[in-house]
């Protein structure tokens, strides 16, 4: 029995009894000893204590240091994308491209390099300037080496090359020269839509990336969208058609330089829906590579200008159609009532005459025929101010018009402070009030849709928010039927194109020069609605200076300039459209 | 015990290797696929730059006298009644009857 030897019992029996025997207290010897069990118990469970926290502490130590080691890691290995992603998950970090409403390719990138030189790397600087510019036409070998040998360390060369340059350059064989990866915007049509499309430049740049920004154009208007990595895969669709695009430039270039103007704009506008089929403006520019904005002479004759929805001019007779269509709809007048157009009107110093001398009196749907500066400004005054002021507000004459590209805020309407009598008579027969032509396609497009204003885009099958109706149906298909006589009748005969019965009307206005309006400078504009007899299509064509040298006087008026390329064009994109044609007879 | 730990290490290991291999495969894949969508972006551009407007105008116009193609114009559509469809075939004698009875039963629904 081990344990009972072991025991140590609970009272020392040996001195009590000895204390007992001597006739002492023994209470004494019993508490010392209780005090004394008492301090070793004390001390081993501060001992067990002290040992557990250790163990604690320790623990808690390893579990501090493998953390520790964790994020050190993590901070110190080079980030890697996850291997075991599915491949279709992989996103393609790139701009969006652009494509047309069927799909062709507008915009889209392209790899390539960039060229820079770390000098402290430079072998013999001097040759490499001399073969750099060899090889780039645009650098100076001298101020080259004056680079490589100043305080600079880093210095770009090229943001872009082509591979045969990158060659050429890797054939140079100095350690130095160094080529850095990016992306780069490459529009593979050149000209083609220059100024709907704008162009791109570099963003932040690195050696290993560059960021690409659009600079103009629907590329900065949909800059974030096209930059948007969750929709980098998918397209941005817009409304332009390229043939159609390709084939009115192509037109309306050669009537430019037939007509020997300086400059013209088109646009080709569904009706119902406002979307832009193509919209050009000559002379453009390469959207590839950009040209800088001009620092002297006017914005208005740089290629970056966009005639068609930044050129703000007085368009005209074209504008008459419309003070015809308000008193139509207010009931003023019908086709069929005469007005006396005997003149000229006197207004102060002020005197409106007609172009010809048209007679006393013409039926309203001759005067537009006939285009009667007189007869018009006549059913303006029956109109009155603020009515024709209304009117034209909600066709959108009075603001730009909110079109999907940064250069539309541009397009602001002038119209003189105090719209007077005089003005009434004057902005009834286009001038006085300065618009886009695209204002104008806003306003024939209500006439051809029946009396809807549309609100124009440049995005493929954006439905309207809401239509609003402007003129009644009557009213559209009498403007349209004078319109339609226009052609068949009166100043735009050689705008007919068999099959596909345009109306429209033409307009001729003196440019503002300096103080009074030029004898010899016109803008000439023919608004056009095709196929009259189920209008989808407007078409407004403007001619910046054009002159028609071919006669023994020069022609300037619209019916002998915009207006045969205005045939030329329906002629041309009608086919393309899908319109079939329909011959009266 | 023992031999169940080994072989379940050996196993383990095996397994690790294998994932790796993998993996290796699976960047490998990733790394042709990416080139490929390169190749396929650059292939893109290209057919846009090769059959952009101006050019095909320009190739029209070279070899007009081969293919005399001209812009499409009004006067090339013409109605289905204009065009000049194959004579339907004569109708044999045995056919008649065929008819008579098909005109016999439309009186019939009459």
């Amino acid at each position: 029995m081990t344990d009972t030897s072991l025991r140590t019992p609970l009272r020392p029996l040996g001195q009590i009894l000895s204390a007992r025997a001597k006739g002492e207290d023994t209470r004494k010897i019993e508490r010392e000893n209780i005090k004394r069990r008492h301090d070793d118990t004390k001390e081993s469970t501060l001992m067990r204590a002290q040992g557990r926290l250790l163990v604690l502490g320790i623990m808690f130590l390893c579990l501090y240091f493998a953390i520790a080691l964790r994020i050190g890691l993590l901070a110190a290995s080079e980030p890697s994308e996850p291997k075991s992603q599915r491949a279709g998950a992989s996103i393609v970090a790139q701009r969006a491209d652009i494509v047309d409403r069927r799909g062709r390719i507008l915009a889209t990138n392209m790899d390539t390099h960039s060229l820079y030189v770390e000098t402290a790397h430079l072998v013999d600087p001097e040759g490499t300037a001399i073969a750099l510019a060899e090889v780039f036409d645009d650098l100076d070998a001298k101020s080259l080496f004056e680079d490589f040998t100043g305080k600079r360390k880093f210095l770009w060369i090229k943001r872009k090359m082509s591979p045969e340059q990158m060659q050429a350059a890797h054939d140079i064989g100095d350690p130095g020269l160094r080529f850095g990866p990016r992306e780069m915007r490459l529009y593979p049509n050149g000209h083609l839509a220059a100024h709907v499309l704008g162009g791109a430049s570099f963003g932040r740049e690195g050696v290993h990336a560059a960021e690409v920004v659009g600079v103009a154009g629907i590329e900065k208007t949909f800059d974030e969208r096209l930059r948007d990595p969750v929709q980098s895969g998918k397209p941005l669709q817009v409304s332009l058609d390229l043939s159609v695009q390709a084939a009115v430039e192509q037109v309306l270039h050669g009537g430019m330089k037939l007509l020997n103007a300086k400059g013209a704009a088109a646009i080709l506008m569904d009706v119902h829906s406002g979307e832009l089929i193509a919209l050009a403006s000559l002379p453009d520019f390469d959207p590839n590579n950009r040209p800088k904005p001009p620092s002297k002479g006017q914005a208005a004759d740089s290629p970056l200008f966009n005639r068609s929805i930044q050129g703000v001019y007085e368009l005209g007779s074209t504008f008459k159609i419309f003070a015809v269509a308000q008193a139509l709809e207010l009931g003023l007048v019908t086709p069929e009532t005469i007005v006396d157009i005997r003149g000229p009107i006197r207004w102060g110093k002020f005197k409106i005459s007609d172009y010809h001398n048209y007679g006393k009196e013409l039926s309203v749907s001759d005067i537009i025929v006939k285009s009667s500066n007189i007869g018009t400004a006549r059913i303006a005054t029956m109109i009155g101010s603020t009515a024709q002021q209304n009117f034209l507000g909600s066709l959108g004459f009075l603001e730009p018009i909110p079109l999907e590209m940064v250069e539309a805020s541009g397009g602001k309407p002038l119209v003189q402070d105090n719209w007077s009598d005089l003005s009434t008579m004057t902005i009834s027969y286009g001038h006085g009030l300065s618009a886009t032509p695209l204002h104008l396609a806003v306003g024939y497009a209500a006439i051809a849709n029946g009396g809807y204003k549309v609100t124009p885009t440049l995005l493929a099958d954006r439905s309207q928010a809401e239509r609003h109706r402007v003129l009644s149906d009557d009213t559209a298909a009498a403007s349209l039927k004078m319109l339609r006589s226009v052609v068949t009748k009166g100043t735009a005969s050689m705008g007919d194109v068999p099959g596909y019965a345009v109306a429209g009307k033409t307009g001729t206005a003196d440019k503002p020069g300096k103080g009074s309006y030029e004898t010899d400078k016109v803008i000439a504009t023919f608004a056009s609605i095709f196929p009259a007899y189920d209008p989808k299509y407007v078409l407004v064509v403007a001619l910046d200076e054009p002159e028609d040298r071919t006669g023994d006087q020069p022609r300037r008026t619209a019916g002998w300039t915009a207006v045969p390329v205005s045939a030329e064009i329906i002629r041309r994109i009608a086919p393309l459209l899908g319109l079939v044609p329909q011959f009266e007879n | 015990m023992f031999g169940a730990v080994i072989g379940i290490a050996y196993w383990a290991y095996q397994e690790n290797i294998r994932t790796k291999q993998e993996l290796a495969v699976a960047e490998d894949l990733q790394t042709a696929i990416g080139a490929a969508r390169n190749r396929l972006s650059i292939l893109r551009a290209e057919w846009a730059y090769q059959n952009r407007p101006s050019r095909l105008q320009d190739l029209a116009d070279l070899n007009f006298e081969n293919l005399q193609l001209t812009p499409l114009r009004a006067e090339h559509f013409s109605r289905v009644d204009e065009v000049g469809f194959p004579a339907p075939p004569k109708i044999n004698l045995s056919d008649l009857e065929i008819v008579e009875i098909a005109q016999r039963g439309e009186n019939e629904n009459d």
